[in-house]
This record gives C-alpha cells, structure tokens and sequence, in this order.
C-alpha cells in the first residue's frame, strides 16, 4: 500500500490541487486566520494524505487494542465490554455530609468513588492548627483521624466500590487509614480496589499541597509501592497526574511531557529502593486533563500510551505487558470552563468527555457547569454525570475501538505531539531527571509561561471563547450554588478535644515515637504509620513527627 | 517624578491555586510596576508584615480556596493595628457574588473574579494609587 | 510622615519608617539625604556583607541562613535583596523574600527587595542609601544580596566588608567564564548546593585560581554549603567573623571603609552632575540645537564641544 510511486502521486496531486483549487478560492474568500494551530502550537495544514503519514508502521506504532505498544488502548475489547468507570470527584463538609454525597452519586448510577479532602488534610494539618483556620471542610472533607474516616464510609462496603483518594503528601496516612476501616469491615485487603493519587511530584510543580521535600517525599511515594505489592495487590498506588499540569497552564504536549517524565522519575526511585520493575510498575496509573481541541486531545493520550509503553519496555526493560500499559483517568478541563453564561459549560464538557471517550479513558470525572463559581451543586453534577451516561450509550462512539485509528490528521497529531513531548524528555534528562528540573524551576517556569500566554491570548481575542471575550451576555446564573456549613471547623476541633480524652493517649505517644524512630533509619514507615492511626493518633500528629525528621518544602518561584 | 508602582502579590491561607496571581504578577510588571510575590501559604501577619517592609503601594490578595471571608477581615485588621490602612488592598479568585458586599465593607477596595482582564486589573491600579 | 517624625521613627527602628525611608532614596527624594546628614552620628556601627554570585546558585537561601544564625546570636539583621529591572517595562519580580518566610516575622529583622531600575553593576542606586538608613537604625549587620545579573556585579565590593561569592556545582562551563572576573571580588568564596554531585570538584578549580592570583595576606577561603539542607552555615558564618577580626585587627576594615567612601562621594558628585545635566540637555535640546544653531552639521565632535563648552559656563 505505501509504495513509494503511491505516495508520490498523493503528493503530487495534493500540490496540484493546493495551487489549483485552494489558492484560487482564497484569492476570493481569504481563510478565517493567517495560521492555524492546535493548542501546543503545532501547525494545522489545510489537508492530511498518506503523504503525511507515509512513515507510520501499523504494526510497530499502532498495534491492535490491548497490545503493545498499546496506542489503540489497553483493553482488547474496550468499551464493547465494559464502559470506562465514571467517577465525579467529591468531598465537602464533615464526613457525615460527604457520606451521604456518595450514597446519592452510587444510587445515580455512578461506578466508583472519588474523594475530595480539604485544605488542611491534604497539607497534614489538623482542623485545630492555627492555619488550618476558615479552611477546614471548604474545599473537601475533613478527616482528622480515623475516627472520621471511619464514618466517611459508614455503610459503603469496601469490597464493593473502587475508591479514588486525591491525597498526596500525607497519602501514607489516608491510605493507612483506609485499611484499618477496611479491617474493621471485616473486608480481606486483597479485595480492596481504587486509587491514591500519591504523586508528590506534580504538587511541587502545580498543585501545591506539598509538605516535605522532595527525597523524603519519594521514599514515602516507594514505601508505599511496595507495602501495597505485598499487601494490596489490587490497589493503584498512583496516579501519576497530568491533569493538575494541564490545569496550571501546560499545553497538551507538555501535559504529557512532565507527566511521563515525572513516571520515569517515580521508577527510578522505586528500582534504586530494590524493586523489581515488573512488580510495581503494573500498578502505576495516569490521570489526564481533555480539554476542548477535541482531535488534539485524543492523539495526546493516543501519543502518551505509546510513549509509555516504549519508555517501559526500552528505557526500563519491563518484561511484563502490564508494566507497559498506560491506564489513565481523566477528568474534564476545568480551567476551560467561565463563570460567564455556565449554562455554555455543559457542552465544553460534553466535547471534552466525548475526547476521552475516543482518547480510551479508563475513568471520568465531568465537571459541572457551576465549576467556576462553587463547588458543584447536586443539581449541576446529575448534568455531568447524566453527560457520561450520554456518551456511553447513545453516540455509538463506544462501539469499536480507537475509532479515530488511521485518520491522516489524527495519526498525523499523535506523532508530532509524541516528538515534542520527547524532545521535552530529553531536556529533563540533560537536567538531571524530573525532581532536578522541579527544584531549579524549568518546569514551573515553562508551565507559566503557557500560562500567561494563554490568558494573553485570551485578552487580545487571539482565543475566542464564546461568552467571555464574543457572544458576550450580562445574565446572571439561575441555579443553585453549594454553600459549605461555615460551623465545619468548630464541629471538627470539637470532634478532636473529645477524641484526645478518650483515646490512649499513652499508647499514641508510644506509636509515635516509634514512627519517628523509624523515619531516621530505612525501614517501609507504612506499618508504622497504620499501628499509629490504629490507635487514633491524628494526622497532623502523624505528620508532625515526619516534618520533625523530614523538614518542610520550600517552593520554587521563578517568574 | 514617576516612580514605579509597588505591589505584594500575596496568597493568603493554604491555597494552592497559584496560576492566577502569576499570570496577575506578571501582567503588573508587564505594566512597569515592582512585584512582590511571597508565593503559596501566608498569613495575614507575613503579609502585612512584608506589605509593611517593602513599603508597597498595593496589596493583591488572590484566593479561590473559599477561605476568603476568615482570611481577609483579618488582613484588613492587622493593617489598622499597624496603622498602615492606607495601603490598598484589592482582591480577585474565586469570589462568590453575595460575599462581595461583606469583604468591601471591611476595606478590600475592589474585587476581580474569574474572567477580568488583567488589563482592567492593571488599569485600577494605575487609577487609584497616587504615584 | 512629616520628616521630623521619620527621624524619631527611624531611631526607634520603626519597620514603617525604615521602610518609607527607603523608598524616598529609591526615589531619589532629596529629603532622604538630609535626613541621613542629619542622622549619619549614628553610622559605623553596621558589619555589611555582600553575598554575590550567578542567578539562581542560592544566595538568597544563603541569606536566610545567615541570618537565622546571626538573630539567634541576638544580633539585629538588615536584608537588602536586589532583583534585575526589566529593561522593556522598567517592572520587576521581586522574589527574594520567598526564601526568607521563615525569619520575616523577627522582631529584629526587615527585609526589603529592590529593583536595580536600570543600575548596573548589582546593585540598586538606592543601595547605598538604604545601607546607611539600617545602619542609622541600628542594625548589628546588613546583609545585600546582589541582583545576580553575571559578570560585572563588582559595586558590592565597593560597599560592603566582607564579600562572600556564591557558586555552585551545576554551573557547568560557566565557571570558566566567570571565574577570572570574580577572584578579585570574593573575600570568601561558598560553593553552595555541596548535596549535589560535583562540588568537590569545582571547589578545587577555585582553590587552584585562589592560588594563582592571590595576592594579599586573607587567603579567602573555599567553603562547601548546602543551605538548603543547612549544612555548613555555621561554618561560613564563623568564617565571616574571621574575616571581619582580620580587617579589624590588621587595619583593613578602615582601609576598606574609606576606600568605599571615595566611591561613593565620587558617585554622589557624579549621580548629582547627571541629574544637573539631564535638567540643562535632553534629547529634544539636543535635536532643536541640530536643527537651529548648527544647521547642516553632522560632525558630532564639534557639536558635542560646543554644547559642552556653553554648559561648563552654565555650571559656573
Ligand atoms: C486551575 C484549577 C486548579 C488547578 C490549580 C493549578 C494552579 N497551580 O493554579 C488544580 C487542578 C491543581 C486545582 C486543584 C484544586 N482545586 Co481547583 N480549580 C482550578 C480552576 C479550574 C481554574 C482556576 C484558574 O487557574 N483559572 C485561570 C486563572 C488565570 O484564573 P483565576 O485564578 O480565576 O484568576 C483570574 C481572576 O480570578 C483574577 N484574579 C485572581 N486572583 C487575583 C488577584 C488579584 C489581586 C486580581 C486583581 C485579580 C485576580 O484575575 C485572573 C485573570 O482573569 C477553578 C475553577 C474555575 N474555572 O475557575 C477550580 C477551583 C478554584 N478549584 C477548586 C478546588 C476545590 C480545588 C481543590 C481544592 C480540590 C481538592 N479538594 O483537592 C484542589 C486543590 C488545590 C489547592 N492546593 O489549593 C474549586 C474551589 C471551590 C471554592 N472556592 O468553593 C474550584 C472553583 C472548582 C470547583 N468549582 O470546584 N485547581
Ligand atoms: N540542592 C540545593 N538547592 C539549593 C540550595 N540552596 C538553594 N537551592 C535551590 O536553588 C534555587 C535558587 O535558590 P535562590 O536562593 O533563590 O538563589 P538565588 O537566585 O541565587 O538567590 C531554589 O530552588 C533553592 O531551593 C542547596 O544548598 N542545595
Ligand atoms: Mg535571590
């Protein structure tokens, strides 16, 4: 088929026709823009032929679904089995309230739980501490110790629902936690499936809710990796996230850039703590961003599941075909989405999961309509949810899959985007790896940049988003708007003075200054860290005795 | 004789959205001014303090968090206690509509959501400090 | 503030008025040099150190630590951290103080971040003002953190009494090519980041330049840091007070203290002739003086002379 006379003659005619056809029309009717271009600044042309893809080797850079190198998907049978899990992110309010949200969204239908902490969890504090002030229950749910996690779950069996945690810093602590409630469950720890997000790298770089630095921080990210290999073998013990990146400003390619260069990062350390690539690397899991350039968006994931599977069976010698799948989650733009005309959002999003879809998501989070206004109210999230349930079945797009396979353009987007994104590798590679390029700035500053062109962009109406900079309207929002119960703080701090007088306190002590022992040495801290949440030592307890021995993260700011 | 502006760009609280007050940092001295960007997880008394120190002529406040309403009074307090209420303070995130009266009425001058234009930001600001 | 007021305000070492105080001479507000007249009995007493070296090798952690150690000595500190001024906009990112959060709140502290506003050398112009407003107020030491631009940051040396150059292991070839410039400049020289590989290495490639160049009794010395880790400040700080002991005791200090005077007096005259001139000839003089006096002239020297010449009979 790709002979050379063949493309030849493609490339021929298409000169032909550019000269003879396209010239002449836009003599006349001028094109809308000089140049046309794709989010991270690839060029559009005004047409794709085998021409541009005469390089492309279907078996070598496609392959077949569930084979690698994986670009056509992970699963041999994608969708046609089984739908992607659909999963909204939530948390808010004390434990009891967010209780009661995921017993709604599991009765609507949704396949799986997604859990929002607030501020002050995530960051290792306690809902007393001085700075955990006006932020507790804001943003997320606020878990203290395990008294509170263990009615997070009151009434949701462990063994049926697969649970997502975004926790990274204290992940060990949320995670330890979770087993101790699943014990008291009477649920086998082999039986436990779901996620923790656990990727300290990219709060460095853009998420923020870091507390130790980085060495300290990879070891917590491989003690764990391997206390689940031996314990929980069905858990995901990341998620190694773009999404975040994406959300900071990055464009599509560097999204994927520092997202597999900070997974080249997280193996490295786990081989250089003795482990054996084959036996955690099939539990490393992805979480992407799908924003609206919807052809874009599925060759990046089409481009990131290649990627990853050449980096992990050439760089990293994985034999296991586990090891070398890309499985990923994904959530909706968020960062796409305005305060101005919401209503405008439900089809942002709608474009962005049905990318997903084609991009062979293993999970999806929609976001709802509200996003730029207020955590989402239950109204706004039935829509997203109602979004996913759409796609699945009624487009059709689930039905075979990659569908998009062999599109000149789309196969055309997959590799340029998979070069660009190599050539940021390599430069993180020259640097010294991603944690060198993190604690010098380079990413940061690259991410900021993007950043801050988009928004110029924006403000020259370069970037047309319709309702905020054309087709612009005053109209004020209609629905409601999810307002968190400002007494959250106090009910937690009261929830702490009580626990502190009826728990063991000596016993506390005693786990606590075995955990500080075992910081200062080599040994996994997980089991000490689980005997300490056992007996109701809190969080920021547990933290505390870590930043005493690991000392705190100073960000990097280079503007 | 003209002089540059100064501004604290600071955020307030355990926030971690730091896109917007970059994009904001740069936008001001873009428009020729001394940025001050003290980075994620101040307190009202670190930021008064540096306002104080650096002698800026503006303090921008950026939180999407919600911890707004527990943050700011207590910014605009602690600049009354050191007598330096006559720094302004302007503010922008992820500011629901019905807060806005309340954060006004304890001196935050102005409010930018989701959305402004940095330029509109940059212009109050050239409008409303004396150079 | 009412200047009799900032006066008092300064000998108390009132953080607001020091701050004012500051921003006038960046402003070049003349009050701020009677003030300083004024006040300069109570100069003499500050130790100044410079802390000098390429963008991004941890000066301002450095600082920091510095300064941690010296408030915990119950010394007061006064920080002056320079960043570049952007040539196209004349704004600037001030970042310095992120790295100083943790001493910001020390009662004995203040901090303040200047832009070099089109200075070159390192250094602001309202530096050297701003070192004698926290040596009036009393600081026990000021530390100036230069801007970091490169090769040609030398007016720390005219300001300061012990000055330390920052280095670090990843600078690669750079080194090469800074390394002759800077010699002269450190009176201590910090390989800093000593918990990355390399520093070894780079260490001895200074002790060997040392060798060959060194000239007077202080042989600076060469000290490995981590001061992100904290590792060997202590050392650099008792190496600072060494130094300042052997300018002491040798006389240097007052060498070097009146050496740095006639620098700045020469700046002064200098500083107060441009702004003279540039109130007498602008650009628009000048084109209105090309377009009237000497019409069809093109010889820049003769009409240079002639300007010259009517503008010396002006001064006089
Ligand atoms: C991007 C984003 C993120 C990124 C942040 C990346 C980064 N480094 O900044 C990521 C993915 C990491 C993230 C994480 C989280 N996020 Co978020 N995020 C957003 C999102 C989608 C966009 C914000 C943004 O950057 N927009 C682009 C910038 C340029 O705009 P901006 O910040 O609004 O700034 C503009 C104006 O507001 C104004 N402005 C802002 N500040 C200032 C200051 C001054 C002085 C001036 C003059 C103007 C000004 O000017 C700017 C230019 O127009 C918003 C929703 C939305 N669409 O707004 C949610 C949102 C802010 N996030 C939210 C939440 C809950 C979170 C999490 C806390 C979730 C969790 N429980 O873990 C986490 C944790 C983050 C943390 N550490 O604090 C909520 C906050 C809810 C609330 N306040 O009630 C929102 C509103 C989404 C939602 N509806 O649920 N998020
Ligand atoms: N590894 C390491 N990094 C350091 C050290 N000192 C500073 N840094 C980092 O280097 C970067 C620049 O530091 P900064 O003090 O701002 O440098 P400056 O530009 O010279 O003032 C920051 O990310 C610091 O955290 C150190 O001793 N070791
Ligand atoms: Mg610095």
């Amino acid at each position: 088929m790709k002979d050379e006379d063949y493309i030849g003659k493609i490339k021929e005619e298409s000169s032909k026709w550019l000269y003879q056809c396209v010239d002449k029309v836009k003599e006349k009717y001028p094109e809308r823009k000089e140049k046309f271009m794709t989010s991270s600044g690839i060029e559009i042309k005004n047409i794709y032929t085998p021409d541009n893809i005469a390089d492309l080797n279907y078996l070598n850079d496609l392959g077949f679904p569930g084979q690698y190198p994986f670009t056509r998907g992970v699963q041999p049978t994608m969708y046609r089995g089984r739908f992607w899990t659909m999963r909204q992110y939530a948390g808010f309010g004390t434990a009891e309230e967010s209780n009661a949200r995921y017993k709604y969204l599991l009765s609507q239908g949704q396949t799986g739980l997604s859990i929002a902490f607030d501020l002050p969890t995530q960051i290792g504090y306690d809902s007393d501490h001085p700075m955990a002030e006006g932020e507790v229950g804001k943003v997320g749910v606020a878990v203290d110790s395990l008294l509170d996690m263990e009615v997070l779950f009151e009434g949701i069996p462990l063994d049926k629902v697969s649970t997502s945690m975004t926790i990274n810093a204290p992940a060990a602590v949320l995670l330890a936690m979770y087993i101790v409630v699943a014990e008291k469950q009477g649920v086998y720890l082999d039986k436990l499936e779901g996620t923790i997000q656990n990727d300290i790298l990219k709060e460095y770089i853009a998420r923020g809710t870091y507390i130790f630095p980085i060495e300290p921080s990879l070891r917590l990210t491989t003690d764990i990796f391997k206390y689940c290999s031996e314990y929980i073998p069905k858990w995901n013990t990341i998620s190694i996230s773009g999404y975040h990146i994406r959300e900071a400003g990055a464009t599509a390619v560097q999204e994927i850039a520092f997202t597999l260069a900070n997974g080249i990062e997280y193996v490295n350390a786990a081989l250089k703590a003795g482990l054996n690539i084959d036996d955690f690397a099939p539990r490393l899991s992805f979480f992407f961003s799908a924003h609206s350039d919807l052809l874009e968006e599925v060759a990046k994931f089409r481009a990131a599941r290649r990627m990853w599977a050449r980096i992990m069976k050439e760089r990293f010698n994985a034999k296991n075909l586990k090891s070398m799948m890309l499985r990923f989650h994904t959530q909706t733009g968020g960062s796409t989405l305005t305060a101005q005309q919401p209503d405008n959002n439900i089809v942002r999003v709608a474009l962005q999961a049905l990318a997903a879809v084609l991009g062979g998501t293993q999970s999806l989070h929609t976001n709802s309509r509200d996003e730029a206004l207020a955590l989402p109210s239950e109204d706004s999230v039935k829509i997203a949810l109602r979004t996913q349930q759409i796609i699945a079945y009624e487009s059709g797009v689930c039905d075979t899959p990659d569908p998009l396979a062999g599109s000149y353009y789309v196969e055309y987007l997959t590799d340029q985007i998979e070069d660009k994104a190599l050539q940021y590798i390599k430069k993180i590679d020259e640097l010294g790896g991603a944690a060198c390029a993190i604690s010098n700035g380079f990413i940061q500053k690259e991410i900021q940049d993007s950043a801050y062109r988009y928004q110029k962009e924006i403000e020259k109406g370069e970037r047309i988003i319709v309702g905020l900079n054309k087709f612009k309207s005053e109209e004020k929002y209609h629905g409601n708007l999810l307002k968190v119960d400002p007494q959250v703080g106090e009910m937690q701090k009261e929830k702490l003075r009580k626990l502190k007088t009826q728990r063991d306190n000596e016993e506390v002590k005693r786990r606590l200054s075995e955990l500080k022992e075992a910081a200062c040495g080599q040994e996994n801290l997980m089991p000490k860290i689980i005997d300490a949440v056992r007996v109701y030592a809190t969080l920021g307890e547990i933290c505390d005795v870590l930043r005493s021995v690991f000392g705190e993260y100073r960000e990097n700011i280079i503007l | 004789m003209k002089r540059p502006i100064r501004v604290l760009v600071a955020k307030p609280g355990l926030d971690g959205h730091d896109r917007g007050a970059k994009v904001i940092a740069r936008a001001f001295k873009d428009a020729g001014m001394e940025v001050i960007y003290t980075g994620l997880r101040q307190t009202p008394e670190q930021i008064v303090e540096a306002a104080i120190q650096e002698d800026v002529d503006v303090i921008a406040l950026s939180i999407l968090s919600g911890a707004h309403n527990t943050l700011f009074p207590k910014i605009m307090n602690l600049l009354k206690c050191r007598g330096a209420e006559d720094i302004m303070v302007i503010a922008g995130g992820i500011i629901p509509d019905e807060d806005i009266p309340f954060l006004k009425s304890v001196g935050i001058k102005e409010i930018f959501t989701p959305g402004t234009p940095t330029s509109k930001a940059v212009e109050y600001v050239i409008e409303n400090v004396k150079v | 503030m009412r200047e009799v007021d900032l006066e008092n305000l300064l000998l108390k070492r009132d953080k607001r008025a020091i701050a004012k105080a500051i921003t006038m001479a960046e402003n070049g507000d003349t009050k701020v040099y009677e003030m300083i007249k004024n006040l300069y009995n109570n100069t003499g007493k500050a130790y100044v150190i410079g802390i000098t070296g390429p963008p991004g090798v941890g000066k301002s952690t450095l600082t920091n630590e510095i300064a941690r150690f010296l408030l915990k000595d119950n010394n007061s500190v006064g920080i002056l951290a320079v960043d570049p001024t952007s040539l196209f906009s004349g704004g600037a990112i001030l970042g310095d103080r992120v790295r100083m959060s943790d001493i910001a709140l020390d009662e004995n502290i203040y901090i303040r971040s200047m832009g070099t506003r089109g200075k070159l050398g390192g250094l602001a112009k309202a530096t050297r003002a701003s070192i004698h407003i926290l040596d009036i107020v009393g600081m026990d030491y000021i530390i100036v953190e230069t801007s970091g631009v490169g090769q040609s940051e030398i007016d720390i040396v005219k300001a300061s009494d012990t000055n330390v150059m920052v280095l670090s292991p990843d600078m690669g070839d750079d080194i090469q090519a800074i390394k002759s410039g800077i010699m002269e400049i450190g009176d201590i020289f910090v390989v800093n980041k000593s918990d990355r590989e390399g520093a070894d290495k780079t260490a001895a490639e200074i002790n060997f330049m040392l060798d060959l160049n060194s000239k007077s009794n202080w042989r600076p010395p060469v000290l490995e840091v981590s001061a992100l880790y904290r590792k060997g400040c202590d050392t650099l700080l008792y190496k600072i007070k060494e130094h300042r002991h052997y300018l002491e005791k040798t006389g240097g200090l007052k060498e070097r203290r009146l050496k740095n005077l006639r620098w700045e007096i020469l700046e002064i005259i200098i500083d107060n002739l441009m702004k003279d001139l540039s109130e007498k000839i602008s650009q628009e003089n000048i084109d209105e003086l090309i377009n009237t006096e000497y019409a069809g002239l093109t010889n820049p020297y003769m009409i240079a002379e002639s300007i010259y010449k009517n503008l010396k009979e002006g001064f006089k």
